[in-house]
């Protein structure tokens, strides 16, 4: 790219970044109006039915004595799993200096924070007695997977909101310098408190980049200890399908592709919704749509693995599982993941059509879709096959269905997450506004000059 | 927390005397319901199981009711220098289902919760069908224990895996690493959760239930630390049963009273442990199935 030089361009050119990427703050229409109205019901509705499941107990779920885990640990395992984007794109391809991941990174981390909180919070709601969870810090066992999840979960979010956070302050003191008399009074106070002061002299800039390479590296141990410790929840037991050693990496690298293919989607409706061409290029797909492929193909490699070793073995035990899996009651899930999912996305983004934008966005709806029904295969089916029949029970202990409570609460989940994801794109630019400026060359001091044009 | 004065505990128990047999202090004095005063040194009581008996006043002492603390800390201590094993000769299993009903009701559970649980089982296609009991195996490598992450569940220095439902978060990270099947979670509200309402916790029944905690086989701790044999031991009519103490070598058939060499009975019995290639190490053993066939069971849920 042609470095810009003379001092009236430089200024030209960072007044059109900073009104293409704040265009999203000043937005306001019946479109944002109703989806925020949407999100807010929606979770709402699901609170609703949190409050009844704590009033009446877990019975209220389809859970049983058997199936004791279900829709809320799927989706845990999910969110944990999608959460994971932010270290992969945040941290591993900035620490490669792979330079077209930057303005992609804001974004990974709305998805990091989003996912990560919601797994949070959707393991208390799993929880028969979450007036107790004070009994954790109190009475926390060190030897239980669930104090290193609990650890991990929290430390992964801590760093997450830093690794957003100090990006962001540059953005937000230039913000509230230049942005006019658009920008409502309580956005900017808020801006020019979390700015802390910054004013982007060389010492300041220094600080941050030293912050931001430590909390990058930091990051890498604790997200794929996330995912690896809850894999471990699974792999730490003796079940057929969980009792695998292979958990641990297959967690990470599927959860690889279950992120990439949320920020791919994400990066669709930014790029949609707040016009930002000119920013998320096609080759911004482009290399997302390669990167999506090299994790697929990874995670390809694990499932041949996880399957088809204890396939050729047929234990016992693993054998009705696997049955269940490959031509039972979760055959259609099984192979819409694994064929419409994971082969069938590998074959195509490998063709440069499907690696534009648009059709890049729709597979990866399939494989958000197909990722969840994953995490539903990994839970659910194997507590259906215990080791020992089923017997004296009701009907409904052999098999697991969902309710619409369970249901009402899932949703909840989902709709807090994109409500986090919303909050956050709205308030502050989806795209470090000094980012994009340092990639084209505009020089640092530009960025704390009071816009001329205002 | 918890601590009743006599006064209150009687009134508890009048109100509950179905569940009296599982109340802390099950010594005849202090499940006793005073009905009758007679001048003199003799004073008539009601026992919890209905007798009236003649006691001289001078051994009436308030009754020993452990406050929840204490009743926990012993709890979790276990017996001193006990070894509790359980053999079950699945030979003589005729599905009477005496030990479930028993359980049951000692342990305040709904129909659908067992803590012991006798399943129609066959090993392969060849072989006949046969009835196997199946308690908490009380593993000495428990695979529950390890996973818990407030201690609720632990392992007693006399064997006996035990649960703190005072404690229990409700995770179910347990039931998932059990594999025997032997973990039930208090789903809804408990059965009979109003009559029990106000009574003291036993840590060694888990009575009264608590919803959204844990419950399973204690192989009756309670009765165990009175001399009593567990609830369904007691109740089988055949023979399947028999319990001790590994330390003394002695086990007693819960039918007969006989008691034998525990080592004796197992080697002679060629008895095995459910899944031993698990590693989990159970303390419940199975004599085989010899003779046992088993015909479809009667009433059937499952």
């Amino acid at each position: 790219m042609q470095k810009i030089e003379s001092p009236e361009e430089s200024r030209k050119a960072l007044n059109k970044i900073v009104s293409d990427l704040t265009r999203s703050i000043l937005l306001k229409d019946e479109l944002t109006r109703f989806w925020f109205f949407i999100l807010i019901m929606f979770a709402g509705v699901g609170l609703w039915g949190w409050t009844l499941q704590t009033r009446n107990g877990l019975g209220v779920t389809g859970m049983s004595d058997y199936v004791s885990w279900g829709l809320y640990i799927a989706n845990f395992v999910f969110f944990v799993a999608v959460s994971l984007v932010g270290l992969l794109i945040s941290s591993v391809l900035q620490l490669l200096k792979i330079s077209w991941a930057k303005p992609v990174s804001r974004a990974a981390e709305h998805i990091a924070i989003a996912a990560v909180a919601l797994a949070g919070i959707i393991i208390v709601m799993d929880m028969g007695r979450p007036d107790r969870l004070i009994n954790v810090f109190l009475h926390g066992r060190f030897a239980s997977p669930i104090l290193w999840d609990l650890t991990v979960v929290s430390t992964y979010l801590a760093i997450s909101v830093l690794l957003f956070y100090i990006p962001l302050i540059p953005d937000l003191a230039l913000m509230a310098e230049r942005m006019g008399p658009e920008l409502p009074q309580w956005k900017r106070k808020l801006y020019k408190v979390l700015a802390l002061g910054w004013h982007g002299n060389d010492k300041q800039f220094k600080t941050a980049y030293h912050a931001l390479r430590v909390l990058m590296i930091l990051i890498i141990p604790v997200g794929l200890s996330i995912h690896t410790v809850t894999s471990w929840l699974f792999a730490a037991t003796l079940r057929p399908g969980w009792d695998s050693t292979i958990f641990g990496p297959y967690f990470v690298v599927g959860a690889f592709v279950a992120g990439c293919s949320a920020l791919i989607i994400l990066m669709y409706v930014y790029r949609l919704r707040y016009g930002l061409k000119d920013y998320y290029t096609d080759m911004h797909f482009d290399r997302m749509g390669k990167l999506l492929v090299l994790v697929s193909l990874v995670y390809l490699y694990f499932n041949i693995n996880e399957f088809f070793v204890p396939v050729y073995k047929m234990k016992l035990a693993e054998g009705v599982h696997l049955k269940t899996l490959f031509s039972g009651g979760y055959a259609f899930m099984f192979w819409f993941a694994q064929i419409v999912g994971l082969l069938l996305p590998i074959l195509l983004i490998q063709l440069k059509f499907f690696r534009k934008p648009l059709p890049l966005s729709l597979i990866s709806v399939v494989i958000l879709l197909s990722a969840w029904f994953k995490r539903f295969l990994i839970v659910i089916p194997t507590m259906e096959h215990p080791f020992l029949p089923i017997q004296n029970v009701p009907d409904s202990f052999h098999h697991y269905k969902p309710t619409s409570t369970e249901i009402m609460i899932m949703l909840f989940s989902f709709f807090a997450a994109l409500l986090i994801i919303s909050i956050l794109a709205k308030l502050f630019p989806v795209i470090a506004i000094w980012e994009v400026a340092e990639e084209q060359g505009i020089d640092k001091k530009y960025l704390s000059e009071k816009s001329k044009s205002q | 927390m918890e601590k009743k004065t006599r006064r209150n505990f009687m009134k508890t128990l009048g109100a509950s005397v179905g569940a009296a047999g599982v109340l802390g202090g099950g010594s005849l004095l202090s499940s006793c319901n005073r009905v009758e005063e007679v001048a003199g040194d003799k004073i008539t009581l009601l026992t919890s199981s209905g007798e009236l008996v003649v006691v001289d006043r001078s051994q009436l002492k308030p009754a020993e009711l452990p406050s929840l603390t204490e009743n926990q800390k012993r709890g979790r201590k276990g017996l001193p220098g006990r070894s509790w094993v359980m053999v079950i000769d699945l030979s003589k299993c005729r599905n009477a289902r005496e030990c479930m009903k028993a359980c049951q009701s000692h342990h305040q559970l709904r129909p659908e919760q067992h803590h012991i649980n006798v399943l129609q089982m066959q090993d392969s296609e060849d072989t006949a069908p046969y009835f196997m009991p199946k308690p908490c195996l009380h593993c000495d490598n428990p695979p529950c224990t390890k996973v818990c992450p407030v201690n609720a569940t632990f392992k007693r220095e006399d064997g006996i895996v035990l649960i703190d439902n005072e404690r229990c978060i409700g995770c179910r990270f347990c039931v998932a690493a059990c594999p025997y099947s032997a973990r039930v979670f208090n789903w809804n509200e408990p059965r009979n959760a109003e009559k029990y309402e106000g009574v003291t916790y036993n840590i060694e029944a888990n009575v009264p239930q608590k919803k959204g905690t844990i419950t399973k086989c204690l192989f009756s701790a309670d009765r165990l630390r009175e001399g009593q044999l567990p609830s369904c031991v007691s109740a089988c009519p055949n023979g399947v049963y028999w319990f001790g103490d590994k330390n003394e070598d002695a086990v007693t058939n819960g039918t007969t009273k006989e008691t034998v060499s525990f080592s004796k009975l197992v080697k002679d019995g060629a008895a095995y442990t459910l899944m031993k290639e698990l590693g989990t190490r159970p303390r419940v053993y199975y004599l085989p199935p010899k003779g046992q066939v088993a015909s479809p069971i009667e009433g059937d849920h499952s």
